[in-house]
């Protein structure tokens, strides 16, 4: 019997698959497919203290093994949440993550201050890393010291572990994965999507309603991967690898690579129960390849 | 909400670009209503990426049919699969029409704008099956956008057709055509599907009849089943405007709570 258990230091997984933000819904849309206490975790919608409608459509477009998105991060605001969903998900037994926004510094710290109040939470994931609700993607985590600030203040906040996650559009991640280990971050999760545009050559404009996007899906892979593999040799704090992965050989890679756990985001979209998959298809890798401990699959790349 | 990944081609047919499937899954059969949908994987690998929405075209007991026509590289793909091939599906997915027993005895109008008949057969038949008499427009443009004459003549249903060119039927828009009609009946719903140009205009024509309509809007989705918000469309609800998931609360939408200028962007 393989263990598939993941310990983060902060809290135990069952398994190293969560399922990443903005492609989960509030975890709840997956129900009707499957078990979801069955998932090491999931990462609920980026929640912004007020109810937000995002951005005007077209938000989404497809491209070669890609998705651009534009959604713009609409949600119900926190104190629906906590009224209406969050009662629904302290059932479900699996580490459940609450994707946190924020305008400004002070928005991301009163959620957090407002969450903390509320059981059934496991962590926050910081998400300072959206491309798609300010001009020209604009995000703290762009900037290592607007990074280190709002997480050092979001720390000073949480009686909860904070996983910090990052934007792949910088010229060096690990300078900002650096600044958010130094501000306290419990862990870190990368990457968020990758600024893009598509356009419509008919009409000669950008596809987008919001014209810029974050692009995910396979397409997006091998470059999270590699910032994967320059972030792990370099931070204390665990790392969470995401990008591109739909299938158990997608997540060895990201856990080979150092990544302690994996999040599935764009998979849950064309397969609901890709989650699920990837999780028999890790436990098969460890019988087939001898090893009793999916942790022992970690960080193991030959040089 | 099932998924059928082994939804079996049992049927298939072909006039020019328009392909009707017909796809063998008695669990989604079973469940399925006029207006809703399925999502349809095209391929096994990454390209296309996503499923593509299909509105179901007509069900019995065992099966289900989507009619579609090739307008990208997935319906492309999608043309080719062949009677025996299986399919992934999700479905029935959606909110579909409301076509129950408050309709019996009634005049009722369906339009279907080209590839916009699609879910106007099943919604035919289930009009019918409650004792409403039903009338179809159909338009395209050109007799070659209006493969499914034939078959919702021989299934005995009153059928208007009009074409852009002229070519088959009256000489325009089906909406035109729609609105000459209407000096002589007046019908107790109009359901329409098609280019939002077409549906706007038989808004504002129903509108003016003071006549209730519903619509089946489409859009590009990334899941169909909530979880991406990425179909959003203008509606208003409880006197409130927002951007609603067509997935989730439609595809059908009530006329008069479509806010149509901000769904065309």
């Amino acid at each position: 019997m393989t263990d598939l258990t993941i310990d983060l230091g902060f809290i135990k997984l069952k398994n190293p698959v969560i399922a990443a933000s903005g492609t989960f819904g509030y975890g709840l849309e997956f129900a009707p497919f499957f078990d979801l206490s069955k998932l090491g975790g999931f990462v609920v919608k980026g929640l912004y203290f007020s109810p937000r409608p995002g951005n005007p459509p077209p938000r989404l477009v497809e491209t070669p093994s890609g998705l651009i998105n534009a959604i713009g991060l609409p949600g119900v605001g926190v104190r629906r949440f906590a009224d209406e969903i969050l009662p629904q998900l302290r059932k479900i037994k699996t580490a459940i993550i609450v994707n946190v926004c924020g305008e400004n510094e002070e928005e991301y710290a009163s959620v957090v201050e407002f969450l903390d109040k509320e059981e059934g939470i496991s962590a926050y994931e910081l998400n300072i890393s959206c491309p798609n609700v300010e001009k020209d993607g604009l995000c703290p985590a762009l900037d290592s010291e607007a990074t280190f600030s709002v997480v050092s203040l979001v720390k000073k906040t949480s009686s909860r572990p904070v996983i910090t996650k990052l934007s792949p559009n910088v010229t060096d991640i690990v300078e900002i994965a650096l600044s958010a280990q130094e501000a306290g971050a419990d862990a870190l999760s990368l990457v968020n999507t990758l600024l893009a545009i598509a356009v419509d050559v008919e009409e000669r404009k950008p596809v987008l309603g919001n014209i810029f996007g974050g692009l995910s899906g396979p397409a997006i892979k091998p470059i999270s991967l590699r910032m994967v593999y320059q972030v792990v040799r370099r931070v204390k704090i665990p790392v969470i690898g995401m990008g591109g992965i739909s299938s158990g050989r997608d997540a060895l890679e990201y856990l080979i690579t150092g990544a302690k756990a994996v999040e599935i985001g764009t998979a849950n979209f064309i397969d609901p129960e890709a989650s699920i998959k990837i999780i028999e298809e890790l436990k098969d890798y460890c019988e087939e390849n001898g090893f009793e401990r999916i942790e022992d699959v970690i960080g193991t790349i030959k040089r | 909400m099932i998924k059928d990944p082994q939804a079996r081609i049992i049927g298939k047919e072909n006039w020019k670009d328009y392909y009707l499937l017909s796809i063998e899954s008695p669990r989604i059969a079973t469940q399925a209503h006029p207006g809703q949908f399925v999502m349809v994987r095209i391929t096994s690998h990454s390209y296309p990426l996503l499923r593509r929405p299909f509105s179901i075209h007509f069900k019995d007991e065992r099966n289900i049919e989507i009619f579609f026509k090739i307008t990208g590289s997935g319906t492309g793909i999608l043309s080719q699969k062949k009677s025996g091939d299986t399919l992934d599906i999700l479905g029935p997915l959606g909110k579909g029409f409301h076509a129950g027993e408050t309709l019996r005895g009634k005049d009722v109008v369906a339009v279907g704008g080209g590839r916009g008949i699609a879910p106007l057969y099943f919604l035919a038949h289930e009009l019918r099956s409650h004792g409403a008499a039903v009338k179809i427009f159909y338009g395209g443009k050109s007799h070659e956008d209006l493969p499914l004459k034939a078959k919702f003549e021989e299934n005995g249903f009153e059928l208007f057709c009009s074409t852009d060119d002229g070519s088959l039927g009256f000489k325009g828009l089906i909406s035109d055509y729609l609105q000459t009609e209407l000096q002589t009946f007046n019908p107790a719903r109009i359901f329409a599907c098609g280019p939002e140009p077409m549906m706007e205009k038989i808004a504002e024509i129903s509108q003016s009849g003071d006549i209730p309509t519903e619509f089946s809007l489409e859009s590009v989705m990334g899941c169909g089943f909530g979880a991406c918000w990425g179909c959003v469309k203008r509606i208003r609800k409880n006197n409130h405007e927002g951007w609603v998931k067509i997935c989730e609360e439609g595809p059908v939408f009530s006329g008069e709570d479509i806010i149509w200028t901000e769904v065309e962007k």
